[in-house]
């Protein structure tokens, strides 16, 4: 009805004059680059604390490019903090945490989404439930739980779980499969592929930006999270960067902000070079899931 | 499902089966079977895992909070509803839940409100726009406990870049983190900065509004706000209602923020004692399994009261049309 009507003004709006458009475009990139720096301006402290001199931190007004640079906060930073070890610590709990929770959630939302069967629902709205139930209440009988079989100061705690479904991984794989048309696994299936092919051969590869979506997701989220590693590392060899670094702040945060810097930059730099090769598919994969039932 | 409603089917439906005149469900009945077994086999992972980590250690915890059980062993002896009756009078708690309602309270639509800001802004039409996303997002993907350490400095009251900020325009800022007054907005403000995810969504719902209703509304005379209200607003409000009460759970759940800025204690003088933290340094610190579970019970309770709240009463208000 309104396709018709629209085309004019459109056309209408590019024949505005020079002026005003270019007015527009000026304040909407102002506005935008302001923003930015709001959002960038911890960061660069961060990046330029961490090559700056113990001196020209405490200064007043700040420099943001300091006149003296120094690598001394890298050096004495990864002398006091294992960066290596902890890299490979983290990446052993996420890695594995990643292509879990990414696995078992792609067949949960298959299970959910694709298969006609009487409790689907329901098991969806119980999965979607258990967000709602804070983690103290279940953190505590899961310690004991991990402590009486022996699993404490290991990293099973931390990725077995993964592989069991995240409900939020099963939310939006379940919601990506729903968009995909049945006309595909049932022509599949009328050929004689049975569940477990249509779901390996004909929609596992359709799904890959979710998946990887889902893969990033849980990979930020074990790269992060701190509570884990706090309650059940205790040898400070097994430390993730997270909880290293929560350690290294306390012991030294308050004498050594040039190399605390440092070391947070360090342990902010996977993470952005991991996110700027993925971050067009991984926002695709959120916005193509949508959140709509 | 049952012979008695299919049989007049029998009549109808010419099935392919050698014996279709007596048995004609069979086929529709293997096709259930199978469905409710595939069906089974591939959600079992979160069957499994409901019941291990979640169903198991939430009754458990019930239990637990009926009783005076000890992380450091020793005997237990059930108690009753002494842990809940302890809570009532123990004012650290009080804080703590006064601390963590007043947080989430003030964040969510705070956080809301500025994710839509951005999500307005991404969905502007401009070069350049995938560079101001992906900036817009960086923060949310930084390590809490990274971002934590920086806030500690962007917070400094006297060498911080916010008071730096307020100094070159005169205005004296406060303490934030270490004045009990500004703690909490210093957290909130911190919070802010991360609200990336809550932004992508919006902006994913912005990105489904028909371009062509809001030429229509502009047509019709409508300005830049009536557009939003009449037209955008309605078709952004399940992501709305998404982000209110996820933002809300959440909320509630605060711990890393907290606790690796202002620490265990709730520093200063007790104003960031959120309840996650106060659980922690329970069961943790003090041993104290079972006075943690009430905690951690509540918690749960009043978690799930302001979701079905917020359902009940947003609900209603969200349109659901724009779903293709």
């Amino acid at each position: 009805m309104s396709v018709r009507t629209a085309e004019p003004v459109s056309r209408a709006s590019r024949r505005r004059p020079l002026w005003p458009r270019l007015a527009a475009t000026l304040t909407k990139h102002t506005v935008l680059i302001v923003v930015s720096l709001v959002f960038l301006l911890p960061l660069v402290w961060m990046v330029s604390g961490s090559l700056k001199t113990a001196a020209d931190i405490g200064k007043f007004p700040i420099e943001w490019f300091p006149e003296v640079i120094t690598t001394g906060n890298y050096a004495y930073g990864l002398s006091a903090f294992p960066f290596a070890r902890y890299f490979f610590n983290t990446l052993l709990i996420c890695i594995p945490s990643m292509i879990g929770a990414a696995f078992s959630s792609a067949l949960v939302g298959y299970g959910l989404a694709r298969i006609d069967w009487p409790f689907r629902n329901a098991l969806f709205g119980v999965l979607v439930a258990t967000m709602m139930i804070p983690f103290y209440v279940t953190m505590v009988p899961l310690f004991t739980a991990y402590r009486a079989i022996g699993w404490t100061d290991t990293y099973l705690p931390l990725i077995v779980p993964q592989f069991f479904g995240v409900p939020f991984c099963i939310f939006l794989m379940r919601q990506f499969f729903m968009g995909i048309p049945t006309t595909l696994s049932d022509a599949a299936r009328v050929d004689g592929a049975g569940e477990l092919r249509i779901f390996f051969q004909v929609i596992l590869p359709l799904c890959k930006p979710a998946l990887a979506a889902v893969a990033l997701f849980q990979f930020l989220a074990s790269w992060s999270d701190l509570l884990g590693p706090l309650l059940y590392l205790s040898d400070s060899n097994s430390y993730t960067l997270s909880l290293g670094l929560t350690f290294f702040q306390g012991a030294e945060g308050d004498t050594a902000v040039g190399p605390l810097m440092a070391v947070s930059t360090l342990v902010l730099i996977p993470v952005i070079v991991l996110f700027f090769f993925a971050q067009r598919t991984f926002i695709q994969g959120i916005t193509m899931t949508g959140i709509k039932g | 499902m049952t012979t008695a409603t299919t049989h007049p089917a029998r009549t109808t439906v010419p099935t392919p089966r050698a014996t279709p005149a007596r048995q004609p469900w069979i086929p529709r009945t293997r096709r259930q079977k199978h469905n409710f077994f595939w069906g089974l086999v591939f959600t079992s992972p979160a069957i499994i895992g409901l019941v291990l980590f979640t169903l198991a250690p939430v009754t458990t915890s019930l239990f637990n909070s009926l009783t005076d059980v000890s992380l450091v062993g020793g005997r237990t002896s059930f108690v009753g509803l002494q842990n809940y009756r302890e809570l009532l009078h123990d004012s650290s708690w009080w804080m703590s839940l006064t601390n963590t309602t007043i947080l989430a309270v003030a964040s969510v639509p705070l956080g809301l409100a500025v994710a839509l800001g951005l999500a307005l802004l991404l969905n502007l039409r401009a070069r350049g726009m995938s560079v101001y996303r992906v900036i817009f997002f960086l923060p949310s993907i930084v390590p809490i406990v990274a971002a934590a350490v920086v806030w500690t400095y962007v917070l400094d009251p006297q060498y911080g870049i916010l008071n730096n900020l307020l100094g070159s325009v005169g205005i004296q800022g406060p303490g934030w983190l270490s004045d009990p007054a500004w703690s909490k907005p210093a957290l909130i403000i911190f919070g802010l900065w991360g609200v990336g995810n809550l932004m992508i969504i919006l902006l994913a719902g912005l990105q489904g509004v028909p371009q062509e209703l809001r030429e229509q509304a502009t047509i019709d005379g409508a300005g830049a706000w009536a557009r939003f209200h009449a037209v955008t607003l309605p078709f952004i409000s399940p992501h709305l209602l998404f982000g209110l009460v996820t933002g809300l759970i959440a909320g509630f759940q605060y711990f890393t923020q907290a606790f690796v800025l202002a620490g265990a204690n709730g520093d200063p003088a007790g104003s960031t004692l959120v309840s996650g933290v106060y659980l922690y340094t329970t069961a943790f610190y003090n041993f104290e399994l079972g006075y943690a579970s009430a905690i951690g019970w509540v918690l749960f309770i009043i978690i799930a009261i302001a979701s079905l709240m917020t359902f009940r009463l947003v609900g209603r208000h969200v349109y659901y049309g724009g779903a293709s």
